[in-house]
């Protein structure tokens, strides 16, 4: 039987904050390469939110949002869904190709690009945890979704709701100047992988 | 504006005439309808999953399709609503993300509305419409005075069904 986000003590919850904390440093490191800029970040928010609670996040389950959903396959299996806000998914497609559009309306163009930031951060997320966990992990090839958030969200949450009512995310913020990108990670462990995550890290 | 009664995700309402019911952002998952209408009493519940069959956290039964359609069902009956009036319309189950891969979890939209089709059979309830399947989310709302069912997109047009 698989663990759900429910059965997790106060220390198994740190030690995945960590996690977060490490990979979205890697990950601001890699976007910050990409693009030749210094990027910050805030330390990463790690959050247990019932079902009902976590379209507020982004502003309701009507509101526009980008999904980037990946496959991870390797000694654990799962899944991981970036979301970002349409108005930070600007910020970011602006910074990637250096312009200055004001407009929230995505082209081929913007999506492809977001498709490859995606890649690259879940990339860096998953080669830190790989490291720390000394586990294997393959990302496979990203899907993007630009729809509303419920209909996003129903994707992660479908998948947390097969053990549980809860869905833990990382918010994570980078900061480019005076500019904020927020974005939402959902690591889903699929089943029985939740628990080899957790004994690769010694928490259980 | 008539009052607008919101379903959430493993949710279920009722309402009298003139009521609305509403849920937003459908995504894999499935809106199920049910109408009388003498009556005019109707129902709506968003279900996540096909069965709560082997799932160990299974209390909420507005969760799952087979177990959420008996109870609304069950709760528009206690309402005043005639067993054999009932027609349903559902809408949902799409697929968000594409892969080439054809595994369960990812297929679950279809898997959804297939076990929803299941119950509306076992119950002996028509189904009279549905708008699913696709890759893009759905707001829809129930106008219990008409029976109809209005279905909103990003990118996809409104329809009604």
């Amino acid at each position: 039987m698989g663990i759900s986000i429910e059965e997790l003590n106060s220390l198994q919850i740190d030690v995945l904050r960590e996690i977060g904390n490490i990979g979205a440093g890697n990950a601001a490191t890699a976007l910050s390469k990409m693009i030749s800029k210094r990027i910050d970040m805030d330390v990463p928010k790690v959050n247990i939110l019932e079902f009902r609670n976590v379209a507020e996040l982004v502003g309701g389950p009507e509101v526009e949002v980008i999904g980037i959903y990946f496959k991870v396959t390797g000694d654990i299996t799962g899944s991981i869904l970036f979301l970002l806000e349409k108005k930070s998914a600007r910020l970011l497609t602006n910074l990637l190709m250096s312009r200055q559009l004001e407009e929230e309306e995505m082209d081929e163009m913007d999506l492809s690009a977001l498709q490859e930031v995606g890649n690259i951060l879940s990339g860096s997320y998953l080669s830190s945890l790989s490291a720390l966990t000394n586990l294997n992990l393959i990302v496979s090839v990203p899907s993007l979704a630009l729809d509303m958030a419920g209909a996003i969200l129903s994707v992660p949450i479908i998948l947390f709701g097969q053990v549980g009512d809860k869905v833990m995310l990382i918010e994570t913020d980078f900061i480019e100047g005076i500019n904020h990108v927020k974005g939402n990670f959902f690591l889903i462990p699929d089943e029985d992988s939740f628990e080899i995550l957790l004994k690769s890290l010694g928490v259980i | 504006m008539t009052d607008l009664t919101k379903v959430g995700m493993a949710d279920m309402n009722t309402v009298y005439s003139p009521g609305i019911l509403t849920t937003l952002g459908l995504g894999s998952c499935v809106g199920i309808c049910l109408y009388d209408s003498s009556t005019k009493i109707s129902g709506l519940v968003h279900v996540m999953l096909p069965s709560s069959e082997q799932i160990k956290n299974n209390s909420n039964t507005a969760k799952f399709a087979d177990t959420g359609i008996v109870k609304l069902m069950e709760d528009m009956l206690k309402m005043g609503a005639k067993r054999s009036r009932i027609v349903s319309k559902i809408a949902g189950g799409s697929q968000m993300f594409n892969f080439n891969d054809t595994s369960d979890i990812m297929r679950i939209g279809t898997r959804n509305v297939a076990a929803t089709k299941e119950t509306l059979r076992m119950l002996n309830i028509p189904l009279i419409a549905e708008d699913t399947g696709g890759n893009y989310g759905r707001t829809i709302e129930l106008y219990s005075e008409t029976g109809i069912l209005l279905i909103k997109t990003i990118g996809y047009g409104m329809k009604q069904i």
